[in-house]
């Protein structure tokens, strides 16, 4: 049995410290084996003010739990170091490569009377070793999608040439992480796709068609809407991490521009008499300036044989964005922009603008938006679909969420239960302040809800007060939405926007009863 | 070599005996009868109608010169005419005035089809008054004037017989004039202008088509299109060249497409014995042969560059249907920038297709419905050979587009995609057989995330033959194993389909339709259980 212990706020002038990045290092032990030339090993140390022998001391204490840990169990060594003060993260993602991240404990500082130095107090339960585990990961692929691997680095310029790539790279990545924001989404690292009815879909796809038959260097397309997906033509671990860096970096720095009015990117003196919305998000700001570079930002995907590298091209109009990728062996010219631009253009811009409605007629048919009774994450493992009523848009700086950190721990606590098991499982948990937390895992899917009702016990189910004040919660994954579900008290949804159910499973109270009566150590107490 | 000739004359041409100084030939358009009359009857008249079924042979006493003769419809009541004013019919009959007009006629026309009589009056003979016959009565339509290019001077009979035809195009009633180039008017060439006679009886000059030319022209109207035959000697020395002018001006405004036609008969080309019947009837009266004028559509579809024009063109012939799929199977071997031409062409058809299936939906409707009060019975709307459904598309032009070398397969699911696309747009239900040849083609090419993400779309929409057909790929991509079962799960695919196998899927669905009650680990263990019981089936199907 888990116990998380309530943080009573008892003092006013306490202060809360969330987890943050002390260092992230990177260092190769079969570089510098013999002794004096330990700093060889080091291929990137944040921060990099950090005296040299310092340097050498944490990398070598990382190098020995490995070691040591490799002892009991020769292929799966530690993943991390739980200190009073500090967490560290190991990660290899290649052979002898290794990557740490060590992170501060949040902290609660109490100040004490008569001037005494304040107390500290180290929360070390409170972090998620999943969360941030998927964290470091995270930082290898997007190092991966835009430089290939650190051996491609090592055959192309030997270690110097590797040291320079993640020096430039890191040093503006690390920057980016908040780690104080970190949650159940960075552990399941899903892919929002937006819901559209299979008619509008079926003319993106005619679209990426045509565009990839006329412009036949394109490679791949990817197309989203609303930051959120609706076509990959790259394999689903690719996209995955691409998507990641749109909606987290590239289109939150675009957008913000675009919400203070600085920059209409309306243009008038557009080829064809049609106006449009187009502009390229990577590469060329503006075509027409006879300074501009045609430079695109590369990536890594994979392919058949190992790697291929990519152009990136990101082309939005209004909310519709297209990722255009073309093999980086070709020299994309003015030319090509050109053109790419006077066809994409239109098309595009009319194609936001069809889905834009389709969008107002779904949101129209559902009527007004209720606050719904509850909140919830819901992953899928096969698709990668993600969907959070928790969560508030991304931008570039923060990730806020609408509850209490308190609750996602719990969730990412489930989660963890959940990694555990194989078996399909339920589990609910009742949380301090009138909070119920359920988690379900059904086969390849996750589904994580939390409730606010006052008067729900758990210990009085009689069969007629209701648990959650709706008798059945049914999650329906809609016709229009793919894979990610609607959870509405009834089972009669809206034929109208859910053309019909696509599937659904239920919580009742007989559920509960009987994971009462048999997996009762599943179900956690926490006041 | 010899140009491919787009219009011939029909293979069995009804043979008669040819006209001689012994032999009259006389041709009736209404019932299309060729009348030998040998000897003036004397020695035997031989009716040939246009099928064999219909020729009369019989003898009557010579009683001079036979002017003309024709049989009444059913061949009943034989007419002769001998002199300029007078009629016999064989079988004595009283007549009956019903009805008299008073006009100066200078000559008429009359249409068989429509029942409308056509008077050219005034001194310069271009006013035409119609007069329609219908149930037993006669009535008088607006007069109408046809625009001379020339106005003589005195006035004198400008307007001819013979460059004014009547034709129904596209069911409705046209009158043609063949108006030719003048040196002082400012008309370069000869021009066909079509009057539409309206039902409501007023005329209206609708199309004018440039011929470009100038010489002899005659008329014809096979498969609603104007035939115009233009006969010409370009020199001297050699023997006449004909040249067959094929125009579509009621599919398109364009300029007309001149190509020499050489028809496979035996036969001088525009003798100067042929005359020009309508709508499509060519006879040589010196040779003794009634031929029908026929379009070979295959090829026709060079004539036309721009595809969606030519679909316009083919979907609105007869015979068209293995020529519509031909020239898709072409379209498909295009590459570069071929994609909305496909789209376009897939739109048309199916556009057609939807008309179809409407109507048909109707009148099922208005069957089940009982026998509509008032209104007569609705008729079942017949299905053109324009109407290509998916199984057509199918089995003459996907399947084997996709089995095709040297095609990319990006392109081959772009064009299924169209298809599909296409079909939804028109609301018209995919058949199964087409996504399973999205699907073969993915699955061949490993573009399993590409299949993954259509699914989850919906795009290639839910049933159980498509759950089966995933459940058996579970072993090369495991997630179908979720999309299956998802499939299996929605409430709208429990009525029983067509699939593999009947005798798992009825224990499925029983147990999955009373799954109401029961948590989803258990449903989703049942079906799984279900399903490996099953696999023997499914192994048949990969």
């Amino acid at each position: 049995m888990l116990m998380i212990s309530p943080k009573m706020a008892s003092g006013m002038q306490e202060k809360q410290y969330t987890p943050s990045l002390l260092s992230f290092f990177i260092y190769n032990p079969t570089f510098g084996p013999r002794e004096g030339e330990e700093e060889k090993k080091i291929l990137f140390y944040h921060p990099s003010d950090v005296e040299k022998n310092e340097k050498i001391r944490n990398v070598g204490l990382c190098e020995a739990i490995v070691q040591f840990t490799r002892t009991f169990c020769p292929t799966k060594p530690a993943k991390s170091l739980h200190t009073q003060k500090n967490r560290q993260f190991f990660f290899e993602p290649e052979e002898n490569f290794w990557m740490v991240m060590v992170v501060r404990n949040p902290m609660i500082e109490k100040p004490n009377k008569d001037g005494k130095p304040p107390t500290v107090e180290y929360q070390e339960e409170e972090m998620l070793d999943t969360v941030y585990g998927a964290v470091v990961r995270q930082c290898y692929s997007m190092y991966k999608l835009f430089n290939g691997t650190f051996s491609r680095a090592m055959q192309a310029g030997g270690v110097e040439l590797l040291m320079q790539k993640l020096e430039k790279f890191f040093y503006r990545y690390l920057q980016t992480l908040h780690l104080q924001s970190c949650d159940l989404l960075d552990v399941f690292g899903g892919i929002s796709f937006f819901p559209l009815d299979k008619m509008t879909y079926l003319k993106i796809q005619s679209f990426v068609n045509r565009v990839e038959e006329s412009l036949s260097l394109i490679k791949y397309t990817a197309f989203l809407y609303n930051d959120q997906l609706i076509w990959s033509g790259l394999e689903q671990d690719d996209m995955r991490i691409l998507y990641k860096y749109l909606t987290t970096s590239l289109f939150p720095r675009h957008s913000e521009p675009e919400l203070a009015g600085r920059d209409s990117p309306m243009r008038p003196e557009v080829a064809g008499n049609l106006l449009h919305y187009g502009r390229f998000l990577t590469g060329p700001t503006n075509l027409k300036d006879p300074e501009a570079k045609f430079r695109f930002p590369k990536i890594f995907v994979s392919a058949e044989d190992g790697y291929e590298e990519l152009h990136l091209i990101v082309y939005k109009a209004m909310s519709a964005a297209a990722c255009f990728m073309i093999s980086a062996s070709v020299e994309l010219t003015r030319e090509f922009c050109e053109q790419l631009d006077s066809l994409v253009g239109p098309q595009l811009t009319l194609l936001a603008s069809d889905i834009c409605e389709q969008f107002t007629i779904n949101r129209r048919i559902s009527g007004p938006e209720k606050e719904p009774q509850f909140k919830f994450i819901y992953f899928n493992h096969m698709n990668l679909a993600e969907k959070s009523t928790i969560h508030m848009r991304k931008t570039a700086s923060v990730c806020l969420t609408s509850v209490h950190p308190d609750l996602m721990k719990i969730l990412g606590d489930i989660n963890c239960d959940f990694a555990r098991v194989d078996e399909d499982e339920e589990i609910i948990v009742k949380a301090m302040t009138d909070y119920w937390v359920v988690g379900k895992k059904s086969d390849q899917r996750e589904l994580y809800v939390i409730l606010n009702q006052k008067n729900a016990n758990l210990i009085e189910v009689n069969g007629t007060s209701p648990l959650f004040g709706i008798k059945q919660m049914y999650v329906i994954l809609t016709k229009s939405t793919p894979s990610v579900p609607v959870i509405s008290s009834s089972p009669y949804v809206d034929p109208c926007l859910f053309f019909s159910p696509f599937s659904f499973f239920f919580i009742t109270l007989e559920e509960v009863k009987r994971l009462c009566a048999t997996q009762f150590n599943n179900i956690f107490f926490l006041d | 070599m010899a140009e491919e000739h787009y219009l011939e004359l029909s293979e069995n041409p009804v043979q008669f005996e040819h006209a001689s100084s012994v032999n009259n030939v006389f041709f009736d358009e209404a019932n299309k009868q060729v009348f030998a009359v040998r000897s003036g009857g004397a020695t035997g008249v031989v009716v040939k109608g246009p099928d064999d079924k219909s020729s009369v042979a019989f003898r009557m006493d010579d009683k001079g010169e036979v002017k003309c003769i024709k049989f009444s419809i059913g061949n009943k009541i034989l007419a002769v005419q001998r002199t300029s004013k007078s009629v016999v019919f064989p079988d004595k009959r009283s007549l009956k005035l019903l009805k008299s007009q008073s006009i100066n006629v200078n000559w008429y026309q009359y249409c068989p089809e429509t029942a409308v009589i056509l008077l050219s009056t005034t001194v310069q003979g271009n006013i035409l008054q119609p007069f329609a016959f219908r149930n037993g009565t006669m009535s008088k339509m607006s007069k109408f004037e046809i625009e001379l290019p020339v106005v003589p001077k005195p006035a004198k009979l400008s307007l001819s017989e013979r460059d004014i035809a009547m034709a129904t195009i596209y069911g409705q009633l046209y009158v043609m004039y063949l108006k030719h180039h003048s040196r002082t008017a400012n008309s370069p060439s000869a021009e066909v202008v079509l009057y539409h006679l309206s039902r409501e009886g007023s005329c209206k000059k609708s199309h004018v088509l440039k011929l470009n030319t100038t010489g002899k022209f005659a008329l014809n109207i096979v498969d609603n299109l104007v035939v115009v035959h233009h006969q010409t000697r370009l020199c001297p020395e050699h023997p006449p060249a004909p040249v067959l002018l094929l125009h579509r001006p009621l599919v398109f405004p364009a300029g007309p497409a001149a190509v020499p036609s050489q028809p496979p008969v035996p036969c001088q080309l525009y003798s100067s014995s042929w005359s020009v019947f309508q709508p499509d009837i060519i006879i040589s009266a010196s040779e003794g042969y009634l031929w029908y004028l026929q379009v070979k559509l295959p090829p026709t579809v060079n004539l036309l560059q721009d595809k969606g024009k030519l679909m316009d063109f083919l979907l609105r012939r007869r015979e068209c249907k293995m020529v519509i799929l031909s020239v898709c199977s072409q379209s498909a071997y295009l590459t570069a920038g071929s994609l909305p031409v496909v789209a376009t062409v897939f739109d048309k058809l199916n556009q057609v297709y939807k008309d179809y299936l409407e109507a048909e939906q109707s009148y099922t409707q208005a069957m089940e419905s009982g026998p509509s009060r008032g209104s007569a019975a609705q008729k079942r709307p017949v299905r053109t050979q324009a109407v290509i459904d998916q199984s057509d598309m199918y089995t003459h032009v996907l399947s084997s587009f996709t089995e095709r070398k040297g095609v990319s397969h990006k392109f081959i699911i772009a064009v299924l995609m169209e298809y599909i696309r296409s079909l939804n747009q028109f609301q018209i239900t995919v058949q199964h057989y087409l996504y399973e040849l999205v699907i073969k083609t993915l699955v061949q090419h490993n573009l399993f995330y590409m299949l993954h993400q259509f699914l989850q779309y919906h795009v290639l929409s839910d049933s159980k033959p498509l759950a089966c057909l995933l459940l058996s790929l579970e072993s090369t991509y495991p997630p179908a194993h979720q999309l299956s079962l998802d499939m299996l799960k929605v409430p709208n695919n429990r009525p029983e389909t067509r699939c593999c196998s009947t005798r798992c899927l009825g224990r499925s669905s029983r147990e999955t339709s009373d799954s109401g009650e029961a948590p989803p680990s258990t449903q989703v263990s049942t079906a799984r259980s279900t399903w490996l019981t099953s696999s023997s089936c499914l192994g048949s199907r990969r």
